[in-house]
């Protein structure tokens, strides 16, 4: 299956220009294809247009009717009327003739490209400047999915939520498809004149006044293309801005190792790990690695003792919730409790504060496991807190062996946005060029961004988006999606990455590099030749081609990977400052939409919050004290003030949260985000102080309003039903059958139906082990993205209507301030005695040989009997015609091995089957059976701990045959006789004896 | 005799719980009042019933407005999700069918048993019965996801080779309903001949005449055509009766062939039969207690026909209380996790307040029928039958929705909010039902004229036979 | 009282009863016809497409094979339509300039494409694979007819899930040796059903009737 080909691109153009050497642009004509939403697709018509201003705004005032796709409101409802008119007349005329179809051949077919076939092309995106190697399935040139790629040293072949939602994000039609000249439509050429002139000036001023500002990168090539700016203007300056990158972390690695590094971990030494506060299993550039290595660590079936973590954190994390030990405190307390462990683990460390009794326990079993712990600082927590962690590393020995300092592969030098406001106050900017990011709106309040911007002479931004920033700005040029340009990036472990891409740009997009080289006085250069010179320019090797070919092919650059570098001079612990708000407010990225970036993406505004379930919106944390005292239940609108400023939004009380401090989250509250994105949640940006932007002193005050959240999952608690089974490590090596120890054994036998089936040939089945489900979603929306799964907004939401075909469900036990936590991802369980089957009155929902349970759309006349049956309730039903049939970029998105849905029909989880038929096509030609791992489903695909094995149950070698085998394996209420092919592997968890009952 | 609705105001007495007709008939003066009702002329028709069609059409507009408005937008106008995949559209279905119950029970069933009193209702809630199964009938049809595909419930030979799956109870439905309907109207034609024929005979206008003429088939009347009337009528309550117990026995299935607690249990056959009758009988007295007075029939729709329906009312209900009994014992009885659960959860859970509706209107409130007082006081009647229509319909809420909103997988409970769309089906489907029985009640005789003869010429027997004894 | 209806009504009635059966039957005779009948399966019916372009010449006169234009038969689900260029290798040499052979200069020298009308066209939910039939020993003739016949092509099959269905229940019944899979002109032996059992046998062929074997 995973056949990679190198250049797609160059076909790609060809192509491309052999169609713009098409007939010349007819107004008429362009204005009825438009109006029809049909013809040839809407983005090559538009660059046919953009020659032509007048025709170009009248695209623009068009285009959004053409793609006005709002998950919920009346343009949905009206389009939807329409919509389900013509279906229902479909249906009403089912008898008659099937309307005629065309078939539209290549005039010249690109090598490789063979319709029905897909192609994988290995590239790579970035999440705050760190690379991420991906794989992208691409059919006739158009990705439709996003795969790690397992040879990537930050991927290992898994992603995050945001690298799957990405393809959402590049055929979304509310990207900017014009250059915008202060309001007005202009065009490239026009913008390119301006900036060489504007370049000419500034060669005249020696770079005086010239302002740079860029996201937080790696790329080889942007950095030498800034550096030659810098060396031709040395006045010039190099802004850096990433709202979710907290400096201090890289501050602090450079201070312990005197020169530029980055402090990696290496989980798979790791018998103790002690979080301050560390998301390390969801964020961070090595994320993936460490969720690979610690769930490594976490297996418990070959009886090896499994790593135990101790997580210090304000509010429950992804990782928090695979926690043996939480200790649940305020976000400013860490950096003491951190100097306690610290000079506990015989650091010598000023005195910070009273003893916390459990640090001592914790600090014990550190000095048990020296040489095999790691302590880890929070990406959100203070150099000192950092500068700690490293120093009790140091003292017990983890540095070498679960700890490596590495070369830092960031830049330099660069000033930061508060340099860049206080230079535009101070009238020392003349030119600005924002390359990326959003800081009008990403920015916190103090710096008064947008005053800022204003006293720029000349202000330029490239973006996707026609967001808050270009309407401050004088030009805004659409910027190319990772998948449409050329670039490069390194790992956090240094690993270089050529990013090639898939697609020409849809909407005519630049590269941050091509407009660099205007600066640099070589306006023509694509970023293709741009970064391939780069790359040739610094090669020392032989065969330069056949090196840019492998590297392309395997998606990464060999012997680029950085060196380890030894600790400078031991770093003293600053004195930390008493800091003992009563009521202080956490600022943390959001979970889905992130930094505000990802606003307008549907799927991950559809995606429920790992910790709260809630979609669309974001919201604030309290812990059920405080909302005990202030009488919060969830939904209250609270109003939070920091320092004079303040916003309003409703709260979900946290079990596990820390008393005296509330969680509010960026990235929502956006004014020009888009259809999608806009005007949703609160913006907490707009109380941010720069001085303390992650933790600060404020208030919390219910204002009495109550909204409806939509909640994808109301109950919290298990209700005595035993869905999660857990158990201590101490008694699963007693019990290693605790999770059926005590469940009644059902008499196969006992079924109303003969058992007609014997699956002689292949016989699927899943296994999750919920040892090692962080809850991080990434499945949902992997699963999402490869199953055409329709976005249904909030309304649908709230209603209940959600349409995710695996959902992760989210339980507490214990007490309400360290509960534990446990994640549960449920698919169909495609039961061999399923109860959906037996009552569908047109068998459009039935059981195959292989023990599928398929679900066969066009059959559903959508009695919803099979969803009421369904003990799990994973059924999911189109209540209204939710897939988006009429914006035509998203056609190119949907994967063309499944339906699209309409409306009145039911669907669900189907094992993949379009893979399983494909894998089966390909090994019935070759003569031979599906090998084990030949098959992955989406959602095993991703998961960056592989919670997930699928295959073959009549493969005795194969990894889910083995783990069904296991003792702490058991099905969901198997009591029912329903016969889950899909089991679990019941909950260990390996709490510490001294604090076993206080888990607090 | 002069066409007693001319003087409406002037109340005739009620001949009380005794006499199944007022003395002082004869056979043609019994004819002459039940057709009167039809012969009436459209002017002189009484404002409630204009008044009354009037008001039903209206809401049947608003049916046609909501099932359009469905098929446009989708099944999604209406408050259901998943897991509550099923709300009103199945609840109404089941309602109506069981209201549906009483015209078969009544025609068939009290005739096999020689019940003498049901003659003077038989015809009208026979009528009641199609109509209440045109209702039913429409939601299946509508509750569907893709309603223009309904043809692919039935099995007939097609192009991709399938057929319907006979192991769905739904697929049961489709039988059981359409087969009721069918032997009803089968049923309720031949029981109306020899009615149409005397309207042939007595009917004013030359065109009614034709009209009541061809409906009758041209029955004479001869002693033969009486011999095989006779037999067809009795062959056809013979099939009649078993459906009484199958239709809805069927359509409980929907619910006990599941797996879900409050669904899955034995006893909703006998249980919704029964409630099916209470629920039908009901309705019997909820529209003949206004009509008798509008149309000034006490004297042949007496007190006693009243007071055996609210007899039987009182019966049935019994049934339908011991099996809310049973359904609590078998939770506490069964000791499984999820049936206990789901019982304190219909008792104590959000939707309490309809389990306490369900238990005042079906069980505590109609026990007011042990007295005679009761039920020999009309007013107090007719509110008690409506009571227990609206209990019948909170039975099948509490029994569909309750069961849905919490049932295994804590992770996915939810919640259930009827729309203004599912309330105004509703509502179109009640006008629906009305309007028909307006049309009813003015163009056919809604009293068998001949049976009621009948019921003349037994009294007169009896009557001799006293005199006899005397002597 | 005068007589409502003259003698003549009893037969005038009987006829009513017998005509409205008669009626019934036949609407429901004609709607299935016309539903099996080429106007709405397009069985054996030829669209106009933009060339005239003859299988039968370039198969049967030319003995061009299969594969030189539908070239992916073998190994993707798709059979492939050749793209211009296919055309041009010859075109370019003969009959570059006849008049019948003119739209594809245009699309050559345009660069737009030939727009085919579709002749064999199946549902968007229904995902058939040309390579494993191929593979699995189904000739193109089994299902297309035989082309090799056809000045314009058209369908002799229905396609419709029965046809399908038919097969997939009983392949013995019309596989064929592997080498013959291509042959246009192949006629079933004598001997099919030990033939069919035996080509079942060497290829591992199954009887798949999994919905989800075609509908994803």
């Amino acid at each position: 299956m995973n056949e990679i080909t190198v250049f797609p691109i160059l076909q790609e153009q060809q192509q491309q220009q052999e169609e713009s050497t098409r007939q010349p642009v007819d107004i008429g004509a362009l204005r009825e294809k438009l109006a029809a939403g049909r013809g040839p697709a809407f983005w090559r018509t538009l660059d046919e247009a953009a020659e032509t201003p007048e025709l170009t705004e009248y695209v623009e005032q068009e285009f959004p009717g053409l793609s006005g796709q709002i998950p919920e409101g009346v343009d949905r409802r009206s389009l939807l009327k329409v919509m389900a008119a013509s279906l229902a007349m479909a249906g009403a005329a089912a008898c008659t003739k099937q309307p005629k179809e065309l078939i539209v051949p290549y005039v010249r077919q690109p090598e490789n490209v063979i319709p029905g076939l897909p192609l994988f092309y290995a590239t790579a995106t970035t999440t705050n400047g760190y690379a991420r190697g991906l794989l992208v399935e691409s059919h006739l040139n158009r990705p439709t999915k996003v795969e790690g790629n397992p040879d990537h040293p930050a991927s290992l072949g898994s992603t995050t939520i945001y690298e799957q939602a990405s393809t959402l994000s590049l055929y979304d039609p509310d990207r900017s498809q014009t250059v915008m000249k202060e309001g007005r439509i202009s065009n490239i050429s026009e913008f390119t004149g301006a900036l060489s002139s504007e370049a000419q000036s500034i060669a005249g001023r020696k770079g005086e006044g010239l302002a740079i500002l860029t996201g937080a990168t790696t790329s080889p090539t942007l950095m030498a293309q800034m550096n030659a700016i810098l060396a031709q203007w040395p006045a010039a300056k190099w802004y850096v801005h990433e709202p979710g990158v907290n400096p201090a972390v890289k501050s602090a690695a450079n201070k312990i190792a005197g020169k530029n590094a980055f402090i990696a971990y290496d989980f798979s030494k790791a018998d103790v790990v002690v979080s301050l506060e560390s998301d390390f299993l969801n964020s961070g550039p090595a994320a993936l690695v460490y969720a690979r290595q610690f769930a490594a660590k976490r297996g418990i079936d070959k009886g090896q003792e499994p790593v135990r973590l101790y997580a210090i954190e304000s509010s429950p994390s992804v990782s928090g919730s695979l926690a043996d030990h939480h200790l649940a405190v305020k976000s400013s307390a860490i950096p003491a409790i951190a100097y306690q462990l610290a000079a506990k683990c015989g650091v010598s460390a000023p005195a910070a504060g009273a003893d916390v009794p459990w640090v001592a326990a914790v600090a014990a079993d550190l000095q048990k496991h020296k040489g095999s712990s790691i302590v880890i600082p929070g990406e959100f927590q203070p150099e000192s807190v950092h500068l700690a962690a490293y120093a009790i590393n140091a003292a017990l020995g983890n540095v070498g062996t679960t700890v490596k300092l590495l070369e830092g592969v960031e830049p330099e030098g660069t000033h930061s946005l508060e340099d860049l406001a206080n230079d535009l106050n101070g009238g020392h900017v003349e030119t600005l060029l924002i390359l990326a990011g959003n800081p009008v709106y990403a920015a916190p309040a103090t710096l008064n961004f947008e005053g800022a911007i204003k006293k720029a002479r000349m202000v330029v931004r490239l973006g996707q988006y026609f967001d808050e920033t270009s309407r401050w700005s004088h030009w805004h040029v659409p910027e190319a999606h990772y998948l449409e340009t050329w670039s490069d990036a390194r790992a956090f472990d240094g690993t270089a990455t050529i990013m090639q891409p898939l697609i020409e740009p849809l909407y005519a997009g630049k590269s941050v590099h091509e407009i660099l080289t205007i600066l640099l006085a070589k306006p023509d250069n694509s970023s293709h030749d741009i970064v391939k010179a780069n790359w040739q320019a610094g090669y020392k090797g032989g065969d330069f081609d056949a090196m840019w070919k492998t590297s392309l092919h395997n998606g990464t650059v060999d012997g680029t990977a950085a060196a380890v570098i030894a600790a400078g001079p031991a770093v003293a612990l600053p004195a930390l400052g008493t800091s003992e708000a009563n009521f202080e407010i956490v600022f943390r990225p959001d979970p889905t939409v992130g930094d505000g970036s990802w606003a307008n993406n549907g799927w991950l505004q559809e995606l429920p919050k790992p910790q709260t379930k809630v979609t669309w919106e974001n919201t604030v944390y309290v812990s059920t004290r405080d909302a005990e005292a202030q009488k919060l239940s969830e939904g209250d609108v609270v109003k939070i003030t920091v320092n004079g400023k303040s916003v309003t939004g409703p709260v979900f009380v946290v079990p596990g949260h820390a008393a005296g401090s509330a969680t509010i989250f960026l990235g929502y509250g956006r004014t020009n985000s888009g259809h999608v994105g806009t005007g949703i949640g609160y913006n907490a940006y707009a109380i941010q102080d720069g001085a303390t932007p992650y933790v600060a002193v404020g208030a919390m005050v219910k204002t009495g309003d109550k909204v409806k959240l939509a909640n994808t999952q109301e109950m919290q608690t298990m209700a005595d039903r035993a869905p999660v089974r857990a158990a201590e490590w101490t008694e699963f090596k007693e019990h290693p059958n605790f999770p059926t120890a005590e469940e009644p054994s059902v008499p196969k036998e006992l079924t109303l139906y003969p058992n007609q089936w014997t699956y002689e040939g292949y016989k699927w089945g899943m296994s999750i082990d919920l040892n090692i489900c962080t809850g991080c979603s990434a499945c949902a929306i992997a699963c999402q993205a490869e199953n055409n799964i329709a976005v249904v907004g909030k309304d649908q939401v709230t209603r209940g209507r959600h349409m995710h075909w695996i959902r992760i469900d989210r339980y507490y036990s214990g007490n309400l301030d360290t509960p534990e936590i446990y994640n549960q991802p449920v698919p169909c369980m495609h039961c061999e005695n399923a109860p959906c089957e037996v009552v569908c009155p047109v068998a459009a929902t039935v059981h195959s040989q292989e023990g599928l349970n398929q679900m066969v759309y066009n059959r559903c006349v959508g009695t919803r009997y099979c969803s009421n049956n369904c003990p799990y309730k994973v059924r999911r039903f189109n209540f209204y015609l939710y897939s988006d049939w009429q914006t035509e970029s998203m056609w190119g998105m949907r994967n063309p091995d499944v339906s699209v849905r309409s409306r009145g029909v039911m669907e669900k989880c189907s094992y993949c089957v379009q893979r399983i038929q494909e894998a089966k096509i390909n090994t019935e030609k070759q003569g031979r059976r599906i090998r084990d791992g030949e098959i992955l489903t989406a959602c095993q695909q991703v998961c960056p701990t592989q919670a997930i094995s699928f295959g073959d149950l009549n493969d005795p070698n194969a990894k889910v045959t083995k783990q069904q085998a296991l003792q702490r394996n058991y099905g969901l209420l198997d009591d029912l006789n329903t016969r889950p092919r899909t089991t679990y592997l019941g909950y260990v968890k390996n709490s510490n004896e001294a604090l076993r009952g206080q888990r607090g | 005799m002069a066409n007693q609705l001319e003087l409406e105001d002037k109340i005739i007495p009620d001949p009380g719980e005794k006499a199944n007709i007022a003395p002082g008939f004869d056979y043609a003066s019994v004819t002459e009042k039940i057709t009167g009702v039809v012969y009436l002329p459209f002017k002189k028709s009484p404002k409630k019933w204009l008044v009354g069609i009037f008001t039903a059409f209206c809401f049947v507009n608003l049916l046609m407005f909501c099932i359009w408005t469905l098929f446009i937008r989708g099944t999604g106008i209406w408050g259901i999700n998943i897991p509550i995949g099923w709300g009103f559209a199945i609840i109404n279905f089941v309602w109506w069918i069981g209201i549906g119950h009483a015209g078969t029970l009544i025609s068939a069933v009290l005739f096999l048993l020689k019940q003498d009193w049901r003659t003077a209702i038989n015809r009208f809630s026979e009528a009641m019965t199609l109509f209440a199964v045109a209702c039913a009938g429409m939601y299946p049809i509508l509750h569907l996801g893709r309603p223009w595909l309904f043809y692919w419930l039935l099995p007939y030979p097609n192009s991709m080779w399938l057929w319907p799956q006979p192991r769905s109870p739904l697929e049961w439905d489709v039988f059981a309903v359409s087969t009721y309907g069918t032997v009803s109207i089968v049923f309720w034609y031949v029981g109306l001949i020899p009615d149409l024929a005397t309207m042939r005979d007595t009917a004013p206008d030359l065109w009614m005449r034709k009209i009541y003429g061809l409906a009758s088939l041209g029955w004479r009347g001869s002693a033969i055509h009486w011999h095989r009337y006779q037999k067809i009528y009795l062959i056809l309550a013979g099939i009649a009766t078993p459906l009484v117990l199958s239709v809805h026995t069927i359509v409980s299935f929907d619910f006990a062939v599941s797996v879900l607690p409050g669904w899955h249990t034995t006893i909703f056959p006998p249980y919704f039969v029964a409630g099916a009758i209470y629920s039908g009988f009901a309705m019997v007295l909820t529209l003949i207690i206004p009509l008798r007075a509008w149309y000034n029939m006490r004297d042949v729709l007496t007190l006693r026909h009243i007071d055996s329906a609210c007899k039987l009312m009182l019966g049935t209900g019994l049934i339908v209380a011991y099996g809310y009994g049973l359904e609590a014992f078998f939770a506490w009885y069964s000791g499984d996790k999820y049936e206990s659960f789901m019982y304190w959860n219909r008792v104590t859970g959000p939707y309490w307040w309809s389990y306490v509706l369900l238990i005042m209107c079906n069980i505590l409130i109609p026990q007011a029928l042990w007295s005679k007082k009761v039920r020999h006081n009309i007013i107090a009647v007719w509110f008690i039958s409506i009571v227990v229509n609206i209990g019948m319909w909170f039975e099948r809420f509490v029994i569909v929705v309750t069961s849905l909103h919490r049932d295994f997988v804590p992770s996915s409970w939810g919640m259930y909010t009827p729309t203004k769309w599912d309330w105004g089906t509703y509502a179109g489907t009640i006008g629906f039902f009305m309007m028909l029985i307006f049309l009813f009640v003015r163009l056919l005789p809604a009293i068998s004229i001949f049976e009621e003869r009948e019921t003349l010429h037994h009294e007169a027997k009896h009557a001799a036979h006293a005199v006899q004894e005397h002597a | 009282m005068a007589q409502l209806f003259r003698p003549s009504a009893n037969s005038l009635a009987k006829i009513a009863i017998g005509g409205a059966l008669i009626l019934v039957c036949s609407t429901i005779g004609i709607a299935y016809v016309i539903d099996r009948g080429p106007w709405i399966t397009d069985v054996g019916v030829a669209p106009v497409q933009p060339i005239y372009f003859s299988h039968k010449h370039h198969v049967k006169d030319d003995g061009i094979d299969c594969r030189y234009c539908h070239s992916s038969v073998e190994n993707s689900s798709s059979a492939g339509i050749p793209p211009t260029e296919t055309c041009m290798s010859c075109h370019s040499q003969i009959w570059n300039n006849a008049t019948v052979t003119e739209p594809i200069r245009q699309s050559w020298a345009t660069g737009k494409s030939i727009e085919w009308t579709k002749v064999h066209d199946l549902p968007d939910y229904v995902y058939f694979n040309h390579s494993i039939h191929i593979a699995k020993g189904v000739g193109c003739s089994t299902c297309h007819g035989q082309i090799n016949e056809m000045p314009w092509v058209y369908k002799v099959n229905t396609l419709y899930m029965n046809w399908c269905i038919n097969c997939h229940r009983n392949p013995g019944a019309y596989l064929r040796p592997k080498s013959e899979v291509f042959n246009m002109d192949y006629q079933m032996p004598a001997n099919q059903a030990s033939l069919g059992a035996q080509l079942v046998k060497e290829n591992h062929v199954q009887s798949l009737t999994d919905c989800a074997t075609c509908h994803r």
